[in-house]
């Protein structure tokens, strides 16, 4: 049914509709915001990874002139140690408060300390070095393995391992063991013709968004807060000042901004609970902080480092029937990595009766691990498309036939629970196999030497769908002036105008987008787990057919009918020989009833997985270890590509960030854990000159949940990237890479050269 | 608090005097003084190319450049593209969809501008070796190669 619908708006590229700010600089991200009055602040930050903080003295920073406020832990009543659901995963408060503004102990390199507003921002920076805090620094814990040893310093004493649903008695860094188990694995091993084991590492990587965390905050004399920020979830921000700061949630206000990335990063507090404390104490001026690179890197964001060990097994024909997988993610410096998420996607593409999987959460003194796009994913596929490549290999299969033999289908059981809904995994093998660069000859070598390989991995996302609101007032001119509260990350506003303009037969011209905030728009959930296209989306379409029905009423008024006879086609409303437009009809409201304003706020169901296949070919200097990328396509079920250039931009900029992962990327600490790269010369990032065009497969498979067939498409891309070029690289030089980043240096090793 | 110095420099076209600490680098002054916020500060330390601004022609990071340094010089930024129209790289930048967040792409559309003007017909890897010091993360930079590539072609058939 979906498949036969026609479309005017979906499916084509109109230009977004803050478009024009966004080339001409007018547009407000978090940072440009300027308000009269406002305090600039800077945060002190822990030059220690694991300390004991015995005392805070402010008293010199204070008195500093153009020194307007100071804050430190004592500013921070103590918070709820509930956990709840938030952005992509699960928030303690007090931990998240801990995080924002330590108290007695200093848990990563960047942990805040205390914070100053000043009436300018070199003012802010002189107090920070007047404030005297005295350390005793503790021997930290930098790594997951180590973490784990009975003998580890422990980085939180409270915690107890939370072992398969048990509480363990004593204190340790493993926040919780998990496992899944589906079949009967040993024995399924045990009758395996060929099997593979292997063990991964992967570094501690970064959302790397160009825009730093930014928080600005007024903190009224009635006890209410206003914040102004760069954010992917306004509600979540809110209940996070809230909770920490304890204000009721309708005395907070969060206005989002225009956001310069996020990826998951910015889903959570880190600032602008510190800019309300400040404004308080700073006799309710506003205040704005925002973050230095520097600090971007040291104290937000960044996603597990983890080690795995992956074994498959297959029989004879090829049929894999047995695979375990042993997880440990670091966690950062508070419970709550991406494991379980890492755990769904590991063997998320494949099918089979017998599987195992054990998972660890870890604590470590590095920063709190936050969502990063597909959380958990990509490290976790590395892991598994190499052990599926190396089995293809030894049983003499095309590595496309070993995932179309084995690729998950509809009614397969997922080894973490789920049984799949219809999914589309196979189509996108199938549209690589063929597709022009599978079937064109790998490229020549720049070089005498230098070798070329080719490499195909596919990935698995699970998608959220999640709760959304929406408004919109018919005007007089039949345009539509359209209120949705979820954040605008890349092109979000067109892909819902476009959903609207297609319910109700209008033009997307004629529908005007605009973000709200917490006060304007119902609740949303977060701009993360690919839902807004999809869930806000969903709340377009519903919005739209209540105002067809509002406008159906109006035009039964006119014809002195029931809103039951009125035919609606269209733009076009009529019954027997009268017919009237929407335009028209909307110029008639104040004779047909008044005016018409209409609302939805939705907790949407149905959303389905997606799947990426994806191929590469790369360059490898055996000499040097250095990669060139040399061609890369990527085919992905993406349900219905509303506009489709955003889609292809998804996909493109999802398979770049996993290469920038799989190639470079990495968090470097000395042995005291110090971040020693935190700068983006030194964190290496895609440039324009490492990357070639990235080629794009749009598979349409609609989801027949979605009034327009939509599937979430922005995370599943980043998931296979780093198998693909492992892949390739075996390919090339017939080494199987084990380590992330492949950099020079992780590529010599594994020839063998160093 | 240092004293403040006063410097006129031409921004966007238009002859300006400001004052400014002489610590404030010339993307603070732009955002903080001059209220020109679209020079964005992704890095402050001149890797990211976020504060690209043309220095007398010349493309420059703002935050590694001092507010004094432009004293008698002339500046453009990225509000001053458009005149009546977009400029074609801001017009190509939107129909080829080459933003997503869009915080970079002031920076690229400056650095564009300067390719450009010494470049009129640039090959893909030229426009890859120009565009190196703009970091995005959003795009995979496909389509702002393509964006850039087609406003050349457009600023050709014109000229």
């Amino acid at each position: 049914m979906i498949e036969t619908q026609e479309f005017k708006v979906i499916g084509t590229r109109p230009i977004r509709p803050d478009g024009i700010d966004k080339v001409t600089g007018r547009a407000q991200y978090g940072a440009d915001i300027k308000l009269q009055g406002l305090l600039y602040g800077r945060v002190l930050r822990s030059p220690h990874a694991h300390a004991r903080i015995r005392s805070v003295d402010v008293s010199a920073a204070e008195k500093l002139p153009g020194v307007k406020a100071v804050i430190t832990g004592r500013d921070f009543p103590a918070a709820s140690n509930e956990t709840v659901h938030a952005g992509e995963g699960v928030v303690n408060f007090s931990y998240l408060s801990e995080n924002l503004m330590a108290q007695t102990r200093a848990l990563y390199h960047g942990h805040v300390v205390a914070a100053v507003a000043a009436v300018d921002v070199h003012i802010a920076e002189e107090a920070l070095k007047l404030i005297k805090v005295d350390y005793e620094v503790l021997t930290p814990v930098l790594d997951v393995i180590e973490a784990m040893r009975d003998d580890s310093p422990v980085v939180l004493q409270e915690v107890r391992t939370d072992e398969l649903g048990e509480k363990g008695t004593k204190p340790t860094n493993i926040a919780s063991h998990g496992r899944h188990d589906l079949g009967d694995v040993d024995k399924a091993f045990a009758n395996a013709a060929v099997i593979v084991e292997r063990e991964f590492v992967t570094g501690t990587v970064h959302q790397g968004y160009i825009e730093p965390q930014n928080g600005t905050a007024i903190s009224s004399m009635d006890g209410s807060i206003t914040a102004w920020t760069s954010t992917q979830s306004a509600w979540d921000e809110r209940r996070e000042i809230s909770e920490v700061l304890k204000v009721p949630l309708a005395m907070v206000r969060v206005i989002p901004m225009e956001i310069g990335g996020g990826f998951g990063g910015k889903l959570n507090a880190y600032l602008e609970p510190l800019a309300a404390a400040l404004s308080r104490k700073a006799g309710h001026q506003p205040v704005k902080l925002t973050m230095s690179r520097d600090e971007v890197l040291k104290a937000t964001g960044p996603t597990s480092a983890s080690v795995m060990r992956v074994k498959m097994g297959a029989d004879k024909s090829g049929r894999i029937i047995a695979a375990y997988a042993w997880m440990a993610y670091e966690a950062g410096a508070f419970p709550g990595s991406p494991i379980g998420a890492g755990a769904a996607v590991i063997f998320g593409p494949y099918r089979f009766e017998n599987a195992r999987i054990d998972y660890y959460d870890v604590i470590v003194n590095k920063p709190k691990a936050q969502a990063y796009r597909a959380p958990g994913g990509t490290n976790a596929a590395y892991a598994a498309e190499v052990v599926v490549n190396d089995l293809a290999e030894k049983l003499g299969i095309d590595p496309l036939e070993m995932r179309l033999k084995n690729g998950a289908r509809q009614g397969d059981r997922r080894a973490d629970g789920p049984t799949y809904g219809p999914i589309a995994y196979l189509e996108t093998i199938e549209a690589i196999k063929v597709s022009a660069h599978y079937n064109s000859p790998k490229p020549a070598p720049s070089r005498l030497g230098n070798k070329v390989g080719r490499g195909v991995a596919s990935g698995y996302w699970g998608n959220w769908d999640g709760r959304s609101s929406a408004s919109a007032v018919i005007n007089s001119d039949g345009r539509v002036s359209y209120l949705e509260g979820s954040t605008d990350i890349g092109g979000l506003r067109a892909s819902l105008a476009m959903q609207l303009a297609e319910t109700i037969g209008l033009k997307y011209e004629d529908i005007r987008p605009m973000m709200g905030d917490t006060q304007t728009v119902g609740f949303n959930d977060a701009t993360g787990g690919s839902r807004s296209t999809y869930g806000s989306g969903m709340a377009a379409h519903r919005l739209g057919l209540k105002i067809i029905a509002e406008m159906q009423k109006h035009a039964a008024a006119l014809w002195d009918v029931q809103p039951e006879q009125v035919n609606v086609k269209g733009d076009v409303y009529s019954c027997g020989e009268k017919a009237i437009t929407f335009k028209e009809l909307a110029g008639q409201l104040d004779e047909t009833g008044g005016p018409i304003s209409v609302s939805v706020s939705l907790d949407t169901k149905g959303a389905l997985p997606t799947f990426a296949t994806q191929v590469v070919d790369v360059e490898v200097d055996v000499e040097t270890g250095k990669l060139q990328i040399l061609r890369y396509t990527a085919a992905q079920d993406v349900g219905r590509a509303i506009h489709p250039s955003y889609v292809e931009g998804q996909i493109q900029g999802g398979v770049v960030q996993g290469l920038g992962w799989a190639m470079h990327e990495e968090y470097v600490y000395d042995k005291d854990g110090h971040l020693l790269n935190g700068s983006l010369l030194d964190y290496r990032m895609p440039t324009a000159l490492d990357m070639p065009m990235i080629d794009t497969i749009l598979v349409e498979v609609p989801n027949p949940n979605h009034p327009f067939g939509v599937k979430g498409v922005g995370e599943v891309p980043i998931v296979p990237p780093a198998g693909a070029l492992a892949n390739a690289i075996y390919d090339a030089i017939g080494v199987r890479m084990n380590v992330l980043p492949m950099n020079p240096r992780n590529v010599l090793k594994a020839i063998g050269t160093i | 608090m240092s004293r403040k110095i006063s410097v006129s420099a031409t921004i966007n076209g238009q002859e300006n005097e400001f004052l400014c600490e002489p610590r404030q680098s010339l993307l603070e002054v732009l955002r903080d003084v001059l209220n020109l916020t679209g020079a964005k500060e992704g890095c402050n330390n001149g890797n990211c190319g976020a504060c690209s601004v043309l220095l007398d022609g010349v493309l420059v990071n703002s935050c590694l450049v001092l507010g004094v340094e432009a004293q008698g010089r002339s500046i453009t930024t990225v509000e001053g593209l458009a005149g009546d129209e977009l400029h074609p790289l801001q017009r190509q930048f939107l129909e080829n969809a080459a933003l997503q967040c869009g915080i970079c792409t002031p920076g690229f559309l400056v650095a564009s501008k300067a390719l450009l003007e010494k470049n009129p017909n640039p090959t893909e890897h030229e426009v890859r070796y120009f565009l190196a010091g703009n970091l995005c993360r959003c795009t995979g930079y496909d389509k702002i190669v393509k964006a850039v590539m087609a406003a050349a072609e457009e600023m050709r058939a014109k000229a």
